[in-house]
């Protein structure tokens, strides 16, 4: 069954990516949709056999990849309590983008290429989430980055797409460089890549240190903390962030796929699967919650400001990834997952919700544009509804279980480590944030009044929209076969049935997934639903310690829920206006997050505009002065030379011939005379 | 009494090689010159051969002389057949006007 999970999407991939051109769009996406649909249905199979019943985890040997002296790679799909859980995540929301795509991509003349890149990702994701050891758990973590650069760019024709797409693949580069060299350190370590052996020798590892870079650090914090570069790449954390918010260039089903529920969550899965490395590295833990709790801070701050709808879905998701990494640095491996797999759900919500807006609004992400929507998009309005009471923690949705377990855990945790306190005070004050931005888009986006198009851009909010939004694309493929589409010129108007029933599915999910799954993730049933697949040290008591604090802790968050709610509430509906008089009060604030906290720019001057120096430097000083200059160019010229000079000699007229004839005749017969009389 | 001798005939014919030569370089004008300058190297060749010829006593040489006689006429032919397409072509056959191969 494993079997079919995994390989049913490559062969849709197969079908639509080489034969999509002949069997044509629509034949493309039936197969690949219907093949997740299965690949859906026996992950939920998996799941409730594995996680819920009673079979052990398994882990068959497909065959050998490589064999390398004591380096031994093997094809294994791993599959225990953790996988079953992503497994669920992965085929469950693929499955319902696949279908919702076919509604949104609808206009779209590339759909076989399109499907085929989702069924790719797919395949890739599932390798990673099965990996039996590092290597194919590597190969998995640069197939999800291959197909997210290829459906970031799906629409080449844009340069903002082109350009996003290249981004996500550099920044994430910088975090796979540090993956690899971790895994090379545990391979030094261990001598072991196979995920059991790895696990079975760090015990005895604990203690010993390594020179590293001229320093002489611990062994397993170096290993850890390499690692974790990776997964702060691909989970979009604090200082190699930068590549998720571009990444909303791509069509939006996408960033539900793979730039909210699963690829960016492959960091968080990572250190929950590698937990038994990480257990015995509290240094790299507290560095773990430090960047969470910081990008939990930071993501939720510049969320407060943005306009574009998709990037404050987006902002969100890196704030709530931060939510993740909080719980696994405080050591609560469990909840990160817990709260990823019920992020998964709300979030891609969300952002299947914010498509079939910008489906409505006719390819307009702009939220200042938009308003007063409840009324023509009633249904697409309650689920955005229902997601957004989710991802703020409304009591018993799905955010309230797993978000505010984080916030608790982090507290309990902040009773022996200072880190653990950062954790807490940040996730706190990111929770009273997420709900101010979340309630923010949801009555810019459906309450008020549609502003007239034509003035739009004058009285735009704040005066400098015109400069700020520069270069952010918007979703505005397909527009021109939009104006001449049946339904009225620019009426919103709700998205087709193909798009909204895998809406209510995943609001089943953002309603139900905490209630129904949280005794089981964290609960008392925790040590049965997991089967030893996170570990935990003997001194790791956090999730008995985090039902241990004081009540106040406890209601901390919900009370940042409802403030963040009522100031939304008083700024955007009861006296609008009231936004733009806070961003005239505070201009450098305001401009600040606004501009990202300038980390663009801050790179662009640190390594974008350096690294272009030296490229320049080489091409111009290396390659064209020293290269070309000695070698084929230099050799060039000199040989031109000397044929101008040679040159000179042919004059062109008889009689100079004739004369150097004459010259030459003399010289051969003196010799020969001369030669004769000896 | 003068006799005159194979030395006669060979400052003759070194004479008439001589005013070749110096005909092909130094004439400017007039490519038929150089033409006949040929002809006049080729004829003191000629000279050379018949005289030794009759010095040697050896009728070789005046055999030879009689090739080089045939050899010449077609070269003559040719060279004037050249000369006539090329003014026809240049409009001109000063040697000082031809230079087509300067590099």
């Amino acid at each position: 069954m494993i079997y079919a999970i995994v390989f049913l999407p490559l062969v849709g991939f197969l079908i639509a990516g080489a034969f999509g051109r002949w069997i044509g769009a629509r034949v493309s996406e039936f197969v690949t949709t219907s093949l997740l649909l299965v690949c859906a249905v026996l992950s939920w199979i998996v799941f409730f056999n594995v996680a819920l019943g009673h079979d052990h985890g398994y882990a068959p040997i497909i065959g050998n990849w490589m064999t390398v002296g004591a380096l031994k790679v093997d094809w294994a799909l791993r599959v225990d309590t953790l996988t079953a859980v992503m497994l669920v995540v992965v085929n469950t929301v693929s499955s319902l983008v696949h279908l919702y795509s076919v509604g949104y991509m609808h206009e779209d003349p590339h759909r076989p290429r399109f499907f085929a890149y989702l069924s790719l990702f797919t395949f890739a994701m599932l390798m990673l989430v099965t990996a039996d050891n590092l290597v194919q758990m590597f190969f998995g973590w640069e197939g999800v980055g291959l197909a997210s650069y290829l459906l970031i760019g799906f629409w080449y024709q844009k340069p903002s797409a082109n350009a996003a797409a290249i981004k996500a693949f550099v920044v994430n580069r910088v975090g796979d460089f540090g993956f690899a060299l971790g895994i090379f350190l545990v391979f030094q370590l261990t001598k072991s890549l196979t995920f059991d052996e790895v696990f079975a020798t760090v015990p005895g590892l604990e203690g010993q240190r390594i020179q590293a870079f001229g320093l002489d650090v611990d062994a397993l914090t170096l290993a850890a903390f390499l690692l974790f570069i990776g997964a702060m790449g691909k989970s979009a954390q604090f200082f190699l962030h930068t590549w998720l918010p571009d990444a909303m260039e791509g069509p939006t089903p996408v960033s539900a796929l793979i730039h909210a529920a699963t690829m960016v969550t492959a960091g968080v899965f990572m250190v929950a699967r590698l937990s038994p490395i990480f257990e015995y590295a509290p240094t790299a833990l507290e560095f773990v919650t430090i960047i969470g709790a910081t990008t939990a801070f930071f993501a939720a701050t510049v969320g407060l400001v943005q306009n574009d709808i998709k990037r404050v879905i987006a902002y969100s998701t890196c704030s709530q990834l931060g939510y993740m990494f909080v719980a696994e640095g405080v050591g609560a491996y469990s909840l990160g997952i817990f709260h990823l797999f019920t992020h998964a759900f709300f979030k891609a919500l969300l952002f299947l919700g914010a498509g079939s807006v910008i489906h409505a609004m006719h390819h307009e992400q702009d939220m200042r544009n938009m308003g007063g929507l409840r009324k023509d998009i009633p249904f697409t309005f309650a689920m955005m509804t229902i997601g957004t009471l989710a991802l703020t923690g409304f009591p018993y949705t799905a955010g309230y279980f797993s978000k505010d377990a984080i916030i608790e855990a982090a507290f309990a945790a902040g009773e022996h480590r200072t880190t653990a306190m950062i954790g807490f005070v940040s996730t706190v004050v990111a929770a009273g944030l997420t709900s101010y931005y979340s309630w923010r888009l949801v009555f810019m986006t459906f309450f008020g009044h549609r502003p007239d198009h034509s003035v739009a851009v004058n009285l735009s909010d704040d005066g400098h929209a015109a400069t700020s939004d520069h270069g952010h694309g918007h979703d505005d493929h397909g527009h021109d076969d939009h104006a001449h589409d049946d339904h009225g010129h620019h009426a919103p108007h709700e998205s087709p049935l193909v798009m909204l029933v895998p809406l209510a599915v995943l609001a089943v999910g953002a309603l139900g997934a905490g209630y129904v799954f949280e005794p089981d993730f964290v609960g008392h049933a925790y040590a049965e639903f997991w089967k030893g697949a996170l570990f935990s040290g003997e001194h790791n008591e956090i999730l008995h310690e985090m039902h241990a604090i004081p009540a106040w802790a406890g209601y901390a968050p919900t009370a940042m829920m409802v403030l963040g709610f009522l100031i939304a509430l008083y700024v955007y509906v009861l006296k609008p206006g009231t936004a733009q008089a806070l961003a005239r009060a505070f201009p450098r604030l305001y401009q600040f997050l606004l501009n990202k906290w300038y980390f663009d720019e801050l790179y662009d001057f640190l390594f974008v505009r350096p690294a272009f120096a030296i490229g320049r430097l080489f091409w111009k000083g290396g390659d064209g002065a020293i290269i070309d200059g000695l070698g084929p160019d230099g050799v060039a010229a000199r040989v031109a030379d000397g044929a101008r000079l040679a040159v000179r000699l042919q004059t062109g007229y008889v009689y100079h011939y004739a004369f150097a004839m004459l010259i030459g005749v003399a010289a051969v017969v003196t010799y020969f005379v001369a030669g004769g009389l000896r | 009494m003068l006799t005159i001798g194979l030395t006669h005939y060979l400052v003759v014919a070194a004479i008439l090689f001589t005013l070749g030569v110096a005909g092909i370089i130094l004439n400017r004008k007039n490519i038929i010159v150089i033409l006949m300058s040929v002809e006049l190297i080729l004829l003191s060749v000629n000279l050379n051969f018949v005289a030794f010829s009759q010095s040697l006593a050896d009728l070789t040489g005046q055999v030879f002389a009689l090739f080089v006689l045939t050899v010449a006429a077609a070269e003559a032919a040719i060279g004037l057949a050249i000369l006539v397409a090329f003014y026809r072509n240049r409009g001109t056959i000063a040697v000082e006007d031809i230079n087509s191969l300067k590099g």
